[in-house]
């Protein structure tokens, strides 16, 4: 599927600006994006050093510890098939929270660390697990108690009360996150049990 | 206005006490708390420049699709039968680049507070469709980058399928909610 969609979208937009006569856009597009790919990989460099370096410290002091156990009877029931003191869990849990306080830029390393540490649990190095799936499945709604970017851009513009949206966007994102989360249990029988 | 400053204010201490409380644990301890420090941020490298090829790919194959044009001929194909289901026109191009780009979406909810106003219906939808949910591809590609996953099963239609509820119950929440 993953290679569908990136070959439709270039295949795609390609012979569309050649039948439009501005073909000459593709080559800088492709260069541009390429160009900033890198950048971005560069500037999560640092952050990322910065936030696994923390939680090295948070892991080695117990926090990380004491937050699973507390949050472990709710995520024992969503991740079925992770041990709960194996580090995984952990660092899991330590995403989500990230996440919902709105930690902002600490969600992607700790959600990339996450990740590592449930490679380690996988047989087959180049497919994703049930629960990397259902991982990715609560990271791609990211749920926010506080979503600040948006409240930022909104008292930009001029709003009267920025922050009006936040209770209808826990409401939308809980909902979405729950919905989710069944779509994921669907597809775990669909693709696991025929 | 208290919400405001009481958000403002959370966004603004949330990392630096962060910081505070897992480096005084850390102390509290008896954490060597500097090497310690260290010793994580040196797979930070690693992981970061790991991602990149992946990262590459997919921004190359947005961008195309998107700086072509082909994009805004699917947003016009799609807006007639996407207002069938109750989903305003100017909300369309919304829909499609939530997905895709993160800094994308950004720009167009602050064109839609610009054009309409940011306490407007469709202002308060874009607002509420921009905060609720993360954007699928990134977070799909980073994280299995980070890991050298190739094959992510149907998580790509997990992601798809939370932006589309994400999305739709944006509009009918704020429709019941701000009506008025």
């Amino acid at each position: 599927m993953i290679n569908v969609i990136w070959a439709a979208f270039l295949i795609i937009g390609i012979i569309y600006a050649a039948i439009n006569g501005n073909i000459d856009i593709i080559t800088k597009s492709v260069i541009t994006a390429a160009e900033s790919s890198v950048t971005l990989s560069f500037k999560l460099i640092g952050v990322m050093c910065f936030w696994l370096g923390l939680m090295k410290i948070a892991e080695k002091a117990g926090i990380v510890k004491t937050i699973t156990k507390i949050l472990h009877p709710i995520m024992k029931h969503i991740f079925r098939n992770i041990p709960e003191n194996h580090p995984a869990m952990g660092a899991i849990i330590m995403t989500i929270s990230a996440n919902m306080l709105g930690l902002g830029n600490a969600v992607t390393p700790l959600g990339i660390k996450a990740m590592q540490e449930m490679q380690n649990l996988n047989g087959n190095k180049e497919i994703a697990t049930p629960a990397m799936c259902t991982f990715l499945a609560i990271c791609t709604t990211g749920f926010t108690i506080v979503p600040a970017t948006v409240i930022a851009l909104r008292s930009a513009a001029g709003s009267v009360s920025p922050e009006e949206i936040v209770g209808v966007t826990i409401v939308v994102s809980l909902f979405t996150t729950i919905m989710v989360l069944l779509f994921d249990f669907l597809c775990r029988i669909i693709y696991y049990r025929i | 206005m208290m919400m405001l400053e009481l958000c403002t204010e959370l966004s603004i201490w949330a990392i630096p006490m962060a910081i505070v409380i897992i480096i005084l644990s850390g102390l509290w301890s008896r954490v060597k708390v500097y090497e310690a420090f260290v010793e994580g941020a040196s797979e930070g490298f690693y992981t970061a420049v790991r991602i990149m090829p992946f990262l590459m790919a997919m921004m190359v194959s947005i961008s195309v699709f998107r700086d072509s044009g082909a994009m805004q001929f699917m947003i016009n194909y799609l807006s007639p039968i996407l207002s069938l289901l109750g989903v305003p026109e100017a909300l369309v191009p919304l829909a499609i680049m939530k997905p895709l780009s993160g800094t994308g979406a950004l720009g167009l909810a602050t064109e839609m507070f610009n054009q309409f106003g940011p306490d407007s219906l469709y202002g308060r939808i874009a607002s509420t469709i921009t905060g609720s949910t993360d954007t699928t591809f990134y977070i799909l590609t980073v994280y299995f980058g980070a890991v050298g996953i190739k094959n992510p099963r149907y998580s790509i239609y997990i992601g798809l399928f939370g932006d589309m509820v994400g999305f739709f119950s944006s509009i009918y929440i704020c429709r019941l909610i701000f009506a008025s």
